[in-house]
């Protein structure tokens, strides 16, 4: 793959937590435009993978390149460089909920960039619309559904017009068909807004349906990084181990198996 | 014995070396932070305009009490006309500044270490940080600027309240003349006692808003426990430590202003 075609680039991520390695040399690819899925059981490591791109962990080696561009320790022009144009959407969306939602969408606005006070209402409006909340604008996070809430995060995400958006487990606690849901709208903002976005998920059929590609951490490392189809077909035996735990995952083989399609993120 | 002392004193050399780093990370980054004004005037007005009920309660209170015991001792000197000094170099100097502390500290503190303590549970600091917002800069600088603003105001006010609450009980109740009461408080009041009981307010208010915002903001740190138990053990420890620092702190400033 050219290197200008990615636009994230991770080698050898390792993190520990006291004697737990939580990150054993994880290394990732992200294209650029692309949806990918990071997969991988509870407790893999996936979030504090996410977290360690994001800034919030401090990883203790290991290198991350953003858009040709690498991520040194103490080079706080490269890091606010990266954060300027990458957004972090938490698995508990972490809304402030002493803001409304028009606040809550205006704060990175205002916070990272010189603009006018109307420009800022008026893109904020317009972030809300996008996700179909104008009509809530004034409502605190707490008045609001879960999935309302997650619009509003993905609000606040984009409304700096982000290259890369992190999403940690957006699905997580959600029953299948709020997964499916979520997932849907993850994969058709990404399209309309034309941002690359990064997934860690262990929610393998909503992933497989809606990336470009895929990733399984395990043990702290990437065992496995391809499409959906090669995650599928793969003969690895961690990918192999991984597909026959889910039970779903199983399901769905079986179909495909049967002769029915599978529709993946390039459709 | 001699290994649980050293590993205690480092702990303490240490948190006092993170406290001073995060208030240096707070002043230094909130240089240039975006909206700053505005949103020190909202923490003013948290500090300030929702303590008011409290300062003015326990201020009426405090010169009350203090011109009913004040007036039955000096009484049994024949020296009621000194109640307004006794009254006002007590509330002054002293009562007023630790009172109105210690209020703010139960009232401000502990609300802003809990917010604090929330936030950082709920990952709203997180997110903050990966907005490229400093958390520092947007949630703690405001706070502490606020602090060296309301404290004295807030204290003046104890004082004004607290005057003329033994006022109150020195005229009204036991019928010392109004004007004796008050030109012994114009006359024992001076400049100096002034500058000492703002110069408190300014301290306490750093001190204790300080101490509020680092025990709220690494809630997650806390040992006690994590989340809702780390936050009110946060909180319960903020305000302990706060409360402490005031009266350690009144001690040491008398004794270089006296």
């Amino acid at each position: 793959m050219d290197s200008q075609d990615l636009l994230l680039k991770v080698e050898g991520l390792h993190k520990r937590f006291g004697e737990q390695s939580v990150l054993a040399g994880a290394s990732l690819v992200v294209p650029r435009g692309s949806l990918v899925a990071v997969l991988g059981r509870s407790g893999a490591g996936k979030s504090v993978f996410l977290k360690c791109l994001a800034d919030v962990i401090e990883p203790d080696s290991g290198e991350i390149w953003f858009d040709g561009r690498r991520l040194v320790r103490g080079d706080a022009a490269a890091r606010q460089h990266f954060r300027s144009r990458c957004s972090f959407l938490f698995q508990s969306n972490a809304l402030f909920d002493s803001l409304t939602a028009l606040e809550n969408v205006a704060l990175p606005l205002e916070q990272t960039m010189d603009l006018a006070a109307k420009e800022v209402r008026e893109r904020s409006l317009e972030a809300l619309k996008q996700l179909e909340l104008e009509a809530f604008w004034d409502r605190y996070p707490g008045q609001m559904s879960g999935g309302m809430q997650k619009r509003l995060a993905l609000a606040r995400a984009i409304v700096t017009r982000p290259e890369l958006v992190l999403f940690d487990e957006p699905t997580a606690g959600l029953d299948p068909v709020r997964r499916n849901a979520v997932f849907t709208m993850i994969a058709k903002y990404q399209r309309q807004f034309g941002f690359t976005a990064l997934i860690v998920t262990h929610d393998v059929p909503e992933a497989l349906t809606a990336a470009d590609r895929v990733a399984l951490l395990d043990t702290g490392r990437m065992v496995f990084q391809g499409s959906p189809g090669e995650f599928i077909a793969s003969e690895e035996a961690m990918v192999i181990q991984f597909r026959d735990s889910e039970k779903e995952l199983s399901k769905m083989l079986a179909s495909i198996r049967r002769g029915e399609t599978i529709q993946t993120g390039d459709t | 014995m001699v290994r649980a002392v050293g590993r205690y004193t480092l702990e303490i050399v240490q948190s006092l070396g993170d406290v001073a780093m995060f208030v240096g990370r707070s002043f230094r980054l909130a240089v240039g932070s975006r909206k700053l004004g505005r949103r020190v005037v909202r923490a003013m007005f948290e500090q300030g305009a929702r303590c008011l009920p409290v300062i003015l309660i326990v201020g009426l209170f405090t010169g009350l009490v203090l011109g009913l015991q004040g007036y039955y001792v000096l009484n049994r000197f024949g020296s009621e006309s000194l109640l307004g000094t006794l009254v006002s170099l007590s509330i002054v100097r002293e009562l007023g500044p630790v009172l109105a502390a210690l209020m703010l500290v139960g009232q401000a503190g502990s609300a802003l270490a809990a917010e604090l303590g929330i936030q950082r549970n709920t990952e709203q600091i997180a997110a903050l940080e990966t907005m490229g917002v400093s958390s520092h800069a947007y949630l703690v600088a405001p706070r502490l600027i606020a602090a060296l603003m309301v404290f004295p105001m807030q204290t003046a006010l104890f004082c004004c309240v607290g005057l003329w609450g033994g006022s109150l009980s020195g005229s009204l109740l036991l019928g010392l003349e109004p004007g004796i009461y008050w030109s012994a408080v114009e006359r024992a009041v001076e400049l100096v006692d002034v500058r000492e009981c703002l110069t408190k307010a300014v301290t306490f208010g750093f001190l204790t808003m300080t101490l509020c915002a680092y025990h709220g903001f690494n809630a997650h740190r806390c040992r006690s426990g994590t989340g809702a138990r780390g936050v009110s053990a946060s909180t319960t420890r903020a305000v302990v430590q706060s409360s402490i620092i005031v009266l350690a702190a009144d001690y040491v400033i008398t004794s270089f202003l006296i």
